[in-house]
Parts: C-alpha cells; sequence; structure tokens
C-alpha cells in the first residue's frame, strides 16, 4: 500500500514550543489527529501543506516531495481550514468561480450538486451564513477539484450534532475510494472515534503514539477500585489515573489486569483524557 | 444480512462482525456463492474502520467460510456440511465446559447430570 502522508523527521520551533514528528498515513484510510490545545497539530498541518517552513524534516504528499513539487501536491489536496479563507464578501457561487480558475481540475458540476445536497444557500455572503453552513461550504469546495486527500483542521469544532453527523457522513463517503485518504484534526475526540482507522495523540509538540484505533480499544482497560488495591498492579504499567476520595479509576492494558479484578471498555475520549493527564503527573506540573 | 454493532458490549468489533457473519452462514440465511459487500463499503455504511472489517474478512476467510476472488470480492463458500458439524462440535464443548464447572459448584456428579439429561429427554418426547 503506497502513503497518502510522509512526515519524517519534522522540526519546527517557536518561542517557547517545538515539534517533533514523524508520521505516516497509508492510502484509504483515516487518520485523526488528536491532542489538546496547542498540543501541535495545527502547525503539524501547516508544516504539511507548505504554509510555514519546517527548521527540519521531509515531508512527502501523495507520493510528491513537498519541497519540489509543492504545487502539484497541492492540486490533489482538499483543503478545510477554519476560518476559511476567503472574503466574507462573496457567496458559494462566486467562490466557486474563482476556484475554477485557480485548481486545473475544478469540477463545477460537483460543486453545484453537492451545495444542493448540503443546502448551502448560494447566493448568501459567506459572513452571513452560520457556522455549520460556512463549514459545509468549506468541505464542498475541498470535494469539488478531484482531491485524492483530504485535511481538516477542527472541522467539527462549533457545529450541532446533527451538522456533524453530516460531516462524518461525507468523509466516510469520500473514503470509499481506496485512493482516497483523510488526515482530519480534532479534539472533539468522539467524532474521530466515529471516522478513523489510525489515530495519533499529540502532545506538547511529540507523538505520544499512533495506533490503529480498534487496536487500542481492545489493548486498554479501565479499573475501577480502591487505591490500596491498585498496588497490585505494576505501577510502570499504568498509563493514567484520576482519583478520588472513594475511588481510584486507572488506564491499563489488558493483559496487565490482575484476574478477579473489575474493569470496563474505554472508550477513545477517557484513553485520551486518561493519558493525557497521566504524563502530566509524572513531568511534576501539577 | 444483518449486522449490528455495539460499541459498548466490550467484545472487540472484528469479533462481532464474525460471528454475525458466520452465524447467517451457518443457519443458511447466507447462502452460498453469495456476494458480501466490500471491505471498505461495508466499513464505511457500518461506521467502522477499514482495517477492523478487513480482519473481520481475513478471519472468516481463514476458518472457511468465505473465498476471495481477485478483483470481484467475497463470496460465501460452499456450504461444507463436515465444516458446520465442526463448529457445531466446538460450541458443544464449549457448553459442556460450562456444564462441568456449574456441576462442580453445585456439587453435582457425573451420574446425576446424566440423571438430568435422561429427564429432559423424556420430558421431550
Amino acid at each position: 500500500m503506497s502513503l497518502a502522508i510522509e512526515i519524517h523527521g519534522l522540526e519546527k520551533h517557536y518561542k517557547g514550543f517545538d515539534l517533533k514528528l514523524d508520521l505516516e498515513l497509508p492510502e484509504g484510510c483515516i487518520l485523526g489527529l488528536v491532542g489538546e490545545n496547542g498540543a501541535g497539530k495545527t502547525t503539524a498541518i501547516k508544516c504539511l501543506l507548505g504554509l510555514v517552513r519546517p527548521e527540519a524534516g521531509q515531508l512527502r504528499v501523495l507520493g510528491r516531495d513537498l519541497d519540489r513539487e509543492a504545487v502539484s501536491a497541492r492540486e490533489e489536496v482538499g483543503l478545510v481550514l477554519e476560518p476559511t479563507a476567503f472574503p466574507g464578501s462573496m457567496n458559494a457561487r462566486q467562490i466557486g468561480k474563482i476556484l475554477s480558475s485557480i485548481y486545473r481540475s475544478w469540477d463545477a458540476a460537483a460543486y453545484a450538486s453537492l451545495l444542493e445536497r448540503l443546502r448551502v444557500p448560494v447566493e448568501k455572503p459567506l459572513k452571513d451564513l452560520s457556522r455549520g453552513n460556512r463549514m459545509k461550504l468549506s468541505i464542498c469546495t475541498a470535494l469539488s477539484h478531484h482531491a485524492r486527500l483530504l485535511v481538516l483542521d477542527e472541522p467539527t469544532s462549533g457545529l450541532d450534532p446533527v451538522v456533524r453527523d453530516k460531516v462524518v457522513g461525507l468523509l466516510l463517503d469520500f473514503t470509499r475510494d481506496e485512493r482516497h485518504s483523510v488526515l482530519i484534526s480534532s479534539h472533539i475526540v468522539s467524532d474521530l472515534e466515529k471516522l478513523c482507522d489510525y489515530i495519533a495523540f499529540l502532545k506538547d509538540g511529540r507523538l505520544m503514539l499512533c495506533e490503529e484505533k480498534d487496536r487500542l480499544l481492545e489493548e486498554y482497560r479501565l479499573v475501577q477500585c480502591a487505591p490500596a488495591e491498585l498496588a497490585r498492579i505494576d505501577p510502570a504499567l499504568i498509563k493514567g489515573r484520576r482519583e478520588t476520595d472513594y475511588g481510584v479509576s486507572a488506564l491499563v492494558p489488558e493483559a496487565a489486569v490482575p484476574a478477579g479484578m473489575h474493569s470496563a471498555p474505554v472508550d477513545i475520549e477517557e484513553l485520551f483524557v486518561l493519558m493525557a493527564s497521566g504524563k502530566r503527573k509524572e513531568g511534576g506540573e501539577r | 444480512m444483518t449486522i449490528l454493532i455495539d460499541n459498548r458490549s466490550g467484545q472487540p468489533i472484528y469479533e462481532q462482525i464474525f460471528t454475525q457473519i458466520r452465524d447467517q452462514i451457518l443457519s443458511g440465511a447466507l447462502e452460498e456463492d453469495a456476494a458480501l459487500p466490500s471491505i471498505r463499503n461495508l466499513a464505511k455504511d457500518l461506521r467502522i474502520s477499514v482495517i477492523t472489517t478487513k480482519r473481520a474478512y481475513d478471519e472468516l476467510e481463514n476458518a472457511g467460510f468465505l473465498y476471495t476472488v481477485a478483483g470481484k470480492g467475497c463470496f460465501v463458500a460452499p456450504r461444507n456440511t463436515e465444516l458446520i458439524r465442526e463448529e457445531h462440535l466446538r460450541q458443544l464443548e464449549e457448553h459442556l465446559t460450562e456444564v462441568r464447572r456449574l456441576a462442580d459448584l453445585c456439587g453435582l456428579s457425573r451420574q446425576d447430570i446424566n440423571d438430568m439429561l435422561n429427564i429432559l429427554e423424556e420430558d421431550e418426547t
């Protein structure tokens, strides 16, 4: 299987923040990039799109080297960024007209039918559209130039559940074609849980893990017990914990759960919250 | 074909797909040589990962329930009576293991279990 995205040895430094990243996305898959605000998700995406120049690293998009073939690489990448880059006074029809002279493979018919399907008002200026409609419009533009890779930065934040579900459906439809891939960043983990094949977890500019989503869910269990009981588990294996006066919840690999101890399946959201808090404690920051 | 995914059951998703398709093949609800949905389409319809769906299909194929035609997709393997018998025997063993465990808990002897079986048989006739 070829790779839609290859990031090797990426380094980007800002004052008080540095990002170091290695990441790969196989063609035909959806990769979710999660992390707290400021973890480096958007910086990683900007490097990948050539919007900022990293200090080091090799980046390839759809098999093309980003240093030498950035323009042809971008032709096949559908972008959804928030806020959108379009002027607020333009409407969907006018935006389509402009994009048709930017993208060589612009498909006006596909654009029109997508707008209709998602019921995006065509004649209303962008600034008067609701947030959901703006996002839908943005996705319509990304899907209308025969892109093979979609890159979405926080596409579902601030949307209501019904619209979010529609967005998820659109992305799933897009990847029915096995040459299509998606990179999506979000801190709304439950959306990613529905969507992704792989999940990458960024924290403070570092990749904590990148794993098949369902493997993650199978691999970890949530143990709930009294603090004293938790001593039966090797502390090195506890990936994160939450303590109250009445008991403790701990994230533990399935194999490390002692026989007879009560444990429950964990969802992705809980997994990341516990992992994030677990690591913070080790660093002594509290 | 019916497949219901329960995200809260704790049973791995590939296993849920595996058992549900297998049961429908064993019961005859899925007929021999019937085409199964493509891995990609099934994954997208069920809103689950492609990798997970592929894993379920792979295991069904390894267990002899499916066959793959390159470029065409997956199909229900011819009903292999041997295989079905094997599967039923396996389930029987599972149940018997459970019977033994419960019998030990209640302090029942092998003879007691035999008697129970006889009574059940008499009731049916």
